[in-house]
C-alpha cells in the first residue's frame, strides 16, 4: 500500500475528469452548446450600444479632394441638403485642397483617410472613386450634392465619374469593429455561462455532502483547480463543436462569406480569442468558486453571484465602450483592469494589426490569472468547509457571515 | 509493552465563533483496534474526528495519524465515511466506489475493478451500472461505504456509521468492522448507541461537552463503577445486617449493594455466621452505559438516548 497522498496536480486531475464526464453527459451542456444563439438577442437588447460602437468606429465619411473653393462649396452643399433629407447624403470630410495644376492621387488619400470613397474633379465634373457597392450607394447622392453646389435649386444633375476599387478602410474598419463586437459578445456570455456552472457544481457538491469526503481525502486546492480546469475543458470541447458545426454549415452553404478579416488575420484572431476566453474564464470562475466556498445555501450563492453578475455585465459594457475609444484613457484602462483585458485586448485584435500588446497584455493577464486563481483557492480551501456544517447553526445576516469568514 | 498508536491526539481544541466544539481532548487509539469516540449529540465528536483527518485544523493541539503530523499526509491509507453520505447521484455505483478509491490514489482501471468485485460480494453486483439516484438510500451507504475500503486502508474512520441504517444493515457492518480489525486494520468510530460501542469497541472515549473526561480500555472504564451485589436471604433480620455495607438497601426481597473493598469473602463469611440464610447471590459487573452515566454524568448520559436527528454538522 502506498504511504503519502496524491500530489495536488494528480488529485486535480482525478477531480477535473469526473467533473468534466459528468457535465459533458449533462443536460446543462446541451444548453450550453446553444449558447452561440443567444448573442443574436444580446446583439438586440444592446442595440443601442452596438450601434454606438459602429457609429464611433466607423463613421462612414465621403472624402473631397478639390480646390479650395469647390471644396468649400461641395461641403456647404452637403449641409444645406443634410437639413433637409439627412440621413440621405453621407457626411463630407474635405481631405484635401489641391493648388491649381497639381495633380492629387486620389487612390494614395483613399487609403490613407477614413473616408470610405473619395469625389474629387469639379462640382461640374465630380468623380467618385470608392468600393463599388459605395458607389453604387453614393453616386446619386454625390451628383445632388454637386448639383446643389453648383446652384442652390438644382434642376440639372451632372454626370458623376465613377473610379471602383477595392475595400476602403472605412469599410474595413466597420467590418472589423463588428468582428470585434461579435468577439466581445461572444466571449462574455461564453465566460458568464461557464462560470454559473462551475458554480452550481460547486452548489451540487456541497447539497450532496461529497465536499467533506474530498476534503478529507485531498487538498482542496486539487478540488477549486479539478473544478476550474474541468469547465475550460469542457469548453474547448463546446468550442470544437461550433467550429465543426460552423464549417459543416459553410461546406454546405458554398463556402465562406466576405468577411473582412481581423487586423491581426483569422488564425492569430482565433488563437488570441481561444487565449483570452482562457484567461477570462479562469479570472471570472476563480471568484465565482471562492464566493461558492464561502456561501453556505443555494440561495446565499444566488444572493452573491448576482452583484457579480452584474460587475461583469458592467465590464463587458466598459471593454465594449473603451472599444470605441481607440488611444484614449478608457481604452488603455480596459487593456490594463484585469477583468476587462481580455474583452478589450480581443477587439483590438479585430481592429489593430500589432502583435506585441497582446504579448504584453497576455503576460499581465496570466499574472491575474495566477493572483486570483492562488487567493480563490486559498478562500476554497480556508471556508468550503466552514460554510457547510461547521459551527453552530446561528441566525446572523448572510454579510456577517461573509466578513465573519473572511476575515478568519 | 509500549503499544503502536494508529492516532495519538494532544490537547485538541476547536472553536467556533467563541463557542468551543472541542476543548482540550486527548486521544491515543492503539493499531488495530476498535475504538469507539461515545457521546451525546453535540459533544464535539464530529469535530474531533474532522480534526484527526486534518478536514479542519484544531486551535490548538496536535495529532498524529499514522505517525504523521499532518493527517493528509497519510491520505492514502485512510478511509472516511462521514455521518452525512454523500455520492454523486449521476454516477453508476461502481464508479463511484472507483472514484472514491482514486481519491486514495487508487488507480482508475484497478479501482474499477474492484468495485465490480466488492459489489458483487456484497450482493449488490446487480446494480454496479445503476446510477446512485436510482439506488436506495440503504444500497446507496453500501456503496458509500464500499468506496471507503476499496483501496485497502490502514485507518478507516466512520462517523456515525448505524445512524440510518436497519437492524440488518447494523448488523452487517458491525461483521464488516470486526473484518476490518481481524485483517489488522484500526477502526475508529463515533456513536451515540452505547451497545454498540459495548459490542465491537476494545477502547473507548468518552466527550460530552468537547471533553474527553475517560479514554481507555472499556473493561477499565467498567471497572471505574464497583460490581454491583444483589443478595436475597431467608431471614429478614440478624447479626449479619451489621456486615452489609452502607451503601446497602432493600427492593422487594433482595438486597443491592456495591461490592465492599474488601471483596466478597468476608460479608460471605459473615452471612454464613450470622445464619441469614442466602437464597441467591450474584455479582454484576457494572455494563458500559452505567460506566457512562459515573464518568459523563445523568444529564450527558440523558443527552446520548435524545434523538439522533437533533445532531447536524458537529
Amino acid at each position: 500500500m502506498k504511504a503519502g497522498r496524491l500530489t495536488t496536480l494528480s488529485a486535480a486531475l482525478v477531480m477535473a475528469r469526473r467533473d468534466f464526464t459528468a457535465i459533458l453527459l449533462s443536460r446543462s451542456f446541451v444548453f450550453f452548446l446553444l449558447a452561440p444563439f443567444f448573442p443574436v438577442v444580446i446583439f438586440l437588447i444592446a442595440g443601442s450600444i452596438g450601434q454606438r460602437t459602429q457609429a464611433e468606429t466607423a463613421r462612414v465619411e465621403l472624402g473631397v479632394v478639390m480646390s479650395a473653393a469647390d471644396a468649400r462649396a461641395m461641403a456647404a452643399a452637403r449641409d444645406r441638403l443634410a437639413a433637409q433629407i439627412d440621413p440621405g447624403v453621407p457626411a463630407v470630410s474635405i481631405l484635401r485642397t489641391p493648388a491649381p495644376g497639381e495633380n492629387a492621387d486620389i487612390l494614395a488619400e483613399l487609403r490613407r483617410s477614413s473616408a470610405a470613397a473619395i469625389v474629387s474633379g469639379s462640382p461640374a465634373e465630380p468623380i467618385l472613386t470608392g468600393p463599388p457597392d459605395r458607389i453604387a450607394q453614393w453616386r446619386g447622392p454625390v451628383a445632388l450634392i454637386a448639383a446643389t453646389a453648383l446652384q442652390k435649386a438644382p434642376n440639372r444633375y451632372p454626370e458623376v465619374t465613377t473610379v471602383p476599387t477595392g475595400a476602403s478602410n472605412a469599410d474595413n474598419r466597420q467590418d472589423r469593429a463588428s468582428t470585434a463586437q461579435t468577439a466581445q459578445t461572444m466571449l462574455f456570455l461564453l465566460t458568464m455561462i461557464l462560470a454559473g456552472m462551475v458554480l452550481s457544481n460547486l452548489v451540487e457538491e456541497k447539497g450532496n455532502k461529497i465536499i467533506e469526503v474530498l476534503a478529507a481525502a485531498i487538498p482542496m486546492d486539487a478540488v477549486f483547480l479539478g473544478k476550474l480546469f474541468a469547465m475550460l475543458a469542457v469548453s474547448f470541447v463546446a468550442i470544437a463543436v461550433w467550429i465543426a458545426v460552423g464549417l459543416l454549415a459553410l461546406a454546405g452553404g458554398g463556402g465562406l462569406p466576405e468577411v473582412v478579416p481581423p487586423a491581426v488575420g483569422w488564425p492569430a484572431f482565433l488563437i488570441l480569442g481561444a487565449v483570452y476566453f482562457a484567461t477570462a474564464y479562469l479570472l471570472l470562475g476563480s471568484v465565482f468558486l471562492a464566493i461558492g466556498s464561502m456561501a453556505a445555501t443555494v440561495r446565499d450563492v444566488q444572493t452573491l453571484s448576482f452583484p457579480v453578475t452584474m460587475l461583469q455585465l458592467i465590464v463587458f459594457l466598459f471593454s465594449t465602450y473603451a472599444a470605441t475609444q481607440t488611444g484614449r484613457p478608457a481604452a488603455l484602462a480596459a487593456m490594463v483592469i484585469p477583468f476587462t483585458s481580455p474583452f478589450a485586448m480581443l477587439a483590438r485584435g479585430a481592429t489593430d494589426g500589432a502583435l506585441w500588446p497582446h504579448l504584453a497584455a497576455i503576460a499581465w493577464q496570466a499574472l491575474w490569472v495566477a493572483v486570483c486563481v492562488r487567493t480563490g483557492a486559498t478562500l476554497f480551501r480556508r471556508r468550503v468547509m466552514k460554510s457547510g456544517g461547521g459551527g453552530r447553526p446561528r441566525r446572523r445576516g448572510l454579510l456577517r457571515r461573509l466578513l465573519r469568514n473572511t476575515r478568519a | 509493552m509500549s503499544v503502536s498508536l494508529a492516532i495519538e491526539a494532544k490537547g485538541l481544541v476547536k472553536r467556533f465563533d467563541g463557542f468551543t466544539a472541542v476543548d482540550g481532548v486527548d486521544l491515543a487509539v492503539p493499531e488495530g483496534a476498535i475504538y469507539g469516540v461515545l457521546g451525546p449529540n453535540g459533544a464535539g465528536k464530529t469535530t474531533t474526528l474532522r480534526m484527526l483527518l486534518g478536514i479542519i485544523d484544531p486551535d490548538a493541539g496536535n495529532r498524529r495519524v499514522l505517525g504523521a503530523e499532518r493527517p493528509h499526509d497519510m491520505a492514502l491509507q485512510i478511509g472516511y465515511l462521514p455521518e452525512e453520505r454523500g455520492l454523486y447521484p449521476t454516477m453508476k455505483a461502481f464508479e463511484a466506489i472507483a472514484f472514491l478509491g482514486a481519491l486514495r490514489g487508487l488507480p482508475l482501471a484497478e479501482g474499477r475493478r474492484r468495485a465490480r468485485q466488492l459489489l458483487e460480494d456484497n450482493g449488490l453486483g446487480y446494480a454496479a451500472d445503476r446510477q446512485i439516484r436510482q439506488l436506495s438510500k440503504g444500497m446507496a451507504q453500501q456503496v458509500q461505504l464500499l468506496g471507503t475500503l476499496v483501496h485497502e486502508p490502514r485507518l478507516v474512520v466512520f462517523d456515525e456509521p448505524f445512524s440510518g441504517l436497519d437492524a440488518l444493515n447494523q448488523g452487517r457492518l458491525e461483521r464488516v468492522i470486526r473484518g476490518l480489525a481481524e485483517q489488522g486494520t484500526t477502526v475508529i468510530f463515533s456513536t451515540h448507541v452505547i451497545a454498540h460501542a459495548e459490542r465491537l469497541c476494545d477502547e473507548v472515549a468518552i466527550i460530552a461537552g468537547g471533553k474527553v473526561p475517560f479514554a481507555g480500555p472499556v473493561d477499565v472504564a467498567r471497572d471505574r463503577i464497583r460490581p454491583q451485589v444483589r443478595l436475597e436471604t431467608r431471614a429478614l433480620d440478624g447479626q449479619w445486617r451489621g456486615a452489609l455495607p452502607p451503601d446497602a438497601h432493600r427492593e422487594g426481597a433482595f438486597w443491592h449493594f456495591s461490592l465492599p473493598q474488601s471483596g466478597i469473602e468476608p460479608l460471605l463469611r459473615a452471612l454464613i455466621e450470622g445464619e441469614a440464610g442466602i437464597l441467591s447471590l450474584s455479582i454484576e459487573r457494572a455494563g458500559l452505559h452505567d460506566a457512562f452515566v459515573a464518568i459523563a454524568g445523568e444529564a450527558a448520559a440523558r443527552a446520548l438516548e435524545e434523538d439522533p436527528s437533533e445532531e447536524r454538522g458537529r
